[in-house]
């Protein structure tokens, strides 16, 4: 069973670094899943660290302990993930303001210029 | 160069799919308005609207995508910054503000940084319902307490800004677009812009329909009540200098 649980995070780790090393990942969000990853692994390898900490902490069956930090951390990530999103669609409204206003002084310079343009006379 | 502007008052035109009414609105602002620019900010439109604003003689800005009143205005606003404008004025494309009050609203503008173009109770040829109107007593409760002033009509998108209030508009205008007429106008209250209001008459549309649809109306309700508290709750700007 440990051995499953650890080969499966090492899968992730592997495809989250492979993908990092590819560019189709920002390095701030692998981090956090390097994170998580290497704490999973930490878990499975001593999972006595599990039984230890739901007795800290007073949960009876420690499994729930793995579901609760489970869930959190998910929490936590999409969370992070949103107000990502909502910053980045801000810079994308920004962006196309800029561009419009851009394009729409683009072609008042265009009427300006004159409608066919000779080449310059050599001095 | 026409990139510096012909006047020093911009009309700021926001439109989506406003085909039907927008040439003869624009065509009224140039006829029976002030001395003006008129900009139309056409919001992603999958009519004629650009081309029909451009023949009746506004200058046009196309936005890539739909971005909403709020996303437009802001739009209007940089422009007017950017190229010089002494001020701007919020006018709808679909015709119901009366091109010929225009001047009247800007002329507010001589004791206040933001005017209000607004419909009156004792004016009647506009008559607003429904949760519109609900949101109109409560939010202009507040926001005359606010701002100091007795507002009736705080959702009326007839409005003009001197260059501080444009300035602070630019700097400040909601990037989240809720609510956007309130949003603004409490944010630019905080920050020290002062506010007046003018009567104005509010005609039926011209053509085309409106936006607003009865559940839209109620989600406009909860989003402008949120954008109120969440305004009045956010830390406040400080005043954009010259
Ligand atoms: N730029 C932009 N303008 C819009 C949008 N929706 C409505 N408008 C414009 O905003 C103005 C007021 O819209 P309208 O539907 O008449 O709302 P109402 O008069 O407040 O009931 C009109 O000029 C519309 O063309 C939008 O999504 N983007
Ligand atoms: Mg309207």
């Amino acid at each position: 069973m440990t051995i499953v649980a650890v080969l499966f995070v090492v899968v992730v780790l592997v495809f989250v670094i492979e993908m990092l090393r590819r560019q189709k990942i920002r390095e701030k969000y692998a981090v956090l899943w390097i994170v998580i990853g290497i704490g999973t692994l930490v878990l499975a390898a001593f999972p006595d660290l599990l039984f230890w900490a739901a007795r800290v902490i007073g949960v009876q069956v420690p499994s729930n302990l793995l579901f609760a930090i489970a869930l959190i951390l998910l929490l936590g990530v999409t969370l992070h993930l949103s107000r990502e999103v909502s910053s980045s669609e801000d810079e994308i409204r920004s962006l196309a303001e800029e561009v419009a206003i851009l394009r729409a002084d683009l072609r008042d310079v265009q009427g300006q210029l004159p409608a066919e343009r000779e080449p310059r006379p050599r001095p | 160069m026409t990139l510096t502007p012909r006047s020093k008052t911009l009309v700021i035109m926001p439109a989506w799919n406003e085909a039907e009414s927008v040439f003869s609105t624009v065509q009224e602002v140039l006829e029976h308005g002030p001395d003006c620019d008129v900009l139309v900010v056409d919001d992603g439109s999958t009519d004629a609207t650009a081309r029909l604003a451009a023949e009746a003689g506004a200058r046009v800005i196309r936005l890539p995508f739909n971005m909403g009143v709020g996303g437009a205005m802001r739009t209007g606003f940089k422009y007017a910054l950017q190229h010089g404008y002494e001020q701007a004025i919020q006018v709808d494309a679909d015709g119901q503000h009366d091109p010929r009050e225009i001047q009247r609203v800007l002329d507010g503008l001589a004791n206040a940084d933001i005017v209000i173009g607004s419909r009156f109770e004792d004016r009647k040829e506009y008559e607003v319902k429904g949760p519109r109107k609900w949101a109109m007593v409560v939010l202009g409760g507040v926001l005359s307490r606010i701002s100091g002033t007795r507002l009736t009509d705080v959702t009326s998108g007839f409005r003009a800004a001197n260059r501080r209030a444009i300035r602070q508009y630019v700097a400040h205008y909601p990037a989240e677009y809720l609510g956007d007429t309130i949003d603004s106008l409490v944010v630019a209250v905080r920050s020290g812009c002062t506010v007046a209001q003018v009567p104005v008459n509010m005609r039926a549309r011209q053509g085309g329909t409106p936006s607003h649809h009865p559940v839209k109306a109620a989600v406009y309700l909860v989003r402008s009540g949120l954008a109120l508290v969440f305004a009045l709750t956010r830390k406040k700007s400080s005043p954009v200098g010259d």
